[in-house]
């Protein structure tokens, strides 16, 4: 594989942008849009009119049409999408420090806008807020006809399936999902923007209401309303900009033979699955280790799923990613591996992943609410089903 | 609060269902006959699921529908207690599983007459057949020896 052309430390997130998050912030997601677009160029020192590139997510709502009505007619020169919603939160910024280290633009805007809250739903097109998959059509093209018939409907109980095949294989169990809800409802604690702040106690967990079996409520990432934004320029000019820069120091993306849908997932090895590819692929970019890792952010849309994550990226052997979270093992505070220090989807809000890369970039500049000492390299996982990507940010 | 007609004014009220096609006609009119048929991979002889024209292994597009013996295990499983889909929601609690076939291909569907708390991993199951519509016969599973 050839390196010369490599994006290792190309680019970097100059600026971070986000609305409030909540239940239901009544504004639609292009004014959301918006709205952290201008906080992320405000936080980078720059005019929205220099941003000449844009990386979105293809489910993206408001499209490039829309935002060079509102950001002052910018002369974008490169733009492009990911595809399959949060396994892409991480490749965003993989497609942006692509374009930058070839030159393609210059200024990279990279965001999401979501309206998720239970009363945001506005009109009948599945991405108009609401839960999407109550807005299914009768009848199915896709390969969902193959599970959606037979009463799996939606990513939480496909979710629910993976996550009972793990304890299965390895009996993981309630306490470790535990384990992990409440070290991230420990960090939304300290964190003022995070929608969940109430204390969250291992018998709270274990109470909650079952909802797909093995997923409680505690289990299950939140839904919001929010929209999040960055800024990602040249390392080089991230330098002369108003924050820190944070690094993309190395990144990766992976799609795999063997697609989420459930009849082909369980069909692939270990060494096949797209987030292992990606650990691999990552590790080797950024001649660093896992142990090197100061803080991790992982696609928490359900604790299980965090756990799963451990180990593909090389955190924990593999099947002990629960152990692992065990005993405060994902705390802020003398944890194995800080995880999610902003209360991640489970606790702060579900931003489709965007808001856990904002912290990311956070703990790179030192400002977290639990701000993780001598924090110098921080790893950003996308969602870890498949397809997938990561990056690793690091200080300046 | 945002303000506008509310959510339930587009929910699905009926069972989704697969869209026929040339893709899937072959495996609907087999299980409208009472009969679970796979893609069979001529040179390389694997089993593949769901139906696509080319083997996954070795990229031939020939390949014929074989006959399953119907049965396998549990391979995983959930209960869905919802939320769901209002067509599902008379049926809460409900299972789904992932069954590993004697083929080697895994089958998402439901075990039929079986209660929450009797489902389990590598469950010995076997296919039956619920017919929608015209054009649509699902595959379910019941337990068996």
């Amino acid at each position: 594989m050839p390196t010369a052309a490599s994006i290792r430390d190309q680019a970097a997130i100059a600026g971070i942008g986000q609305t409030r998050f909540s239940k239901g912030l009544g504004m639609s997601e292009y004014e959301m849009a918006v709205e952290a677009i201008f906080a992320a160029c405000e936080d980078a020192g720059i005019s929205p009119r220099e941003i000449d590139g844009l990386v979105r997510y293809d489910m993206e709502q408001t499209d490039e049409e829309q935002l060079l009505a509102v950001l002052g007619n910018p002369l974008l020169r490169f733009f492009a999408g990911t595809a399959w919603g949060g396994g892409g939160s991480a490749s965003v910024l993989v497609v942006a420090a692509t374009a930058i280290a070839a030159g393609m633009a210059e200024t990279v805007l990279v965001f999401r806008s979501r309206a998720r809250g239970k009363n945001s739903a506005y009109g009948k097109d599945p991405k108009q807020g609401g839960r999407y998959w109550e807005k299914l059509a009768t009848s199915l093209p896709g390969l969902n006809q193959w599970h959606v018939p037979q009463g799996l409907v939606s990513a939480f109980q496909e979710m629910a399936m993976l996550s009972m095949r793990h304890r299965i294989e390895y009996g993981t169990t309630d306490d470790h999902y535990a384990d992990v809800a409440i070290a991230f409802r420990e960090h939304a604690m300290r964190n003022p923007n995070a929608v969940m702040r109430a204390p969250l106690t291992r018998a709270d967990h274990h109470a909650s209401r079952m909802i797909s079996d093995p997923l409680r409520l505690y289990d299950c990432n939140i839904e919001t309303d929010g929209a999040v934004a960055f800024i990602v320029t040249t390392a080089e000019r991230a330098r002369d900009l108003r924050q820190p820069p944070a690094v993309i120091l190395a990144g990766a993306m992976a799609a795999g033979s063997h697609h989420i849908r459930l009849s082909t997932m369980f069909e692939r090895s270990w060494e096949e699955d797209s987030p292992v590819r990606v650990a691999r692929q990552l590790y080797e970019m950024a001649g660093v280790k896992p142990r090197e890792i100061g803080a991790a952010f992982f696609y928490d849309f359900f604790t299980s799923l965090v756990i799963i994550g451990l180990e593909q990226y090389g955190f924990a052997p593999r099947g002990e990613g629960g152990p692992f979270a065990a005993d405060g093992g994902l705390s802020w505070q003398g944890g194995r591996l800080p995880c999610n220090t902003n209360g991640g989807q489970l606790s702060e809000a579900f931003i489709h992943g965007f808001n856990n890369t904002s912290e990311a970039v956070r703990q790179i500049r030192g400002t977290s609410t639990a701000q993780v000492e001598g924090c110098d390299l921080v790893l950003v996982a996308g969602g870890n089903t498949d397809p997938t990507g990561a990056v690793i940010l690091r200080r300046a | 609060m945002a303000t506008g007609p509310t959510r339930e004014t587009y929910l699905t009220r009926d069972l989704p269902l697969p869209q026929p096609s040339l893709d899937n006609a072959a495996f609907y009119a087999a299980a409208a006959r009472g009969e679970l048929r796979f893609q069979r991979c001529t040179p390389c002889r694997r089993f593949r699921h769901y139906p696509r024209p080319v083997c996954p292994y070795c990229l031939s597009r020939d390949f014929s529908w074989d006959l399953s013996t119907g049965r396998g295990t549990v391979y995983t499983w959930t209960i869905v207690r919802g939320p769901t889909l209002p067509a599902f929601e008379d049926e809460l609690p409900y299972n789904v599983v992932d069954v590993l076939m004697d083929e080697g291909v895994h089958f998402v569907s439901q075990v039929l007459g079986c209660e929450p708390d009797e489902i389990h991993a590598g469950m010995p199951v076997e296919a039956t057949f619920v017919a929608v519509d015209d054009d649509i016969t699902l595959v379910k599973f019941r337990r068996c020896a």
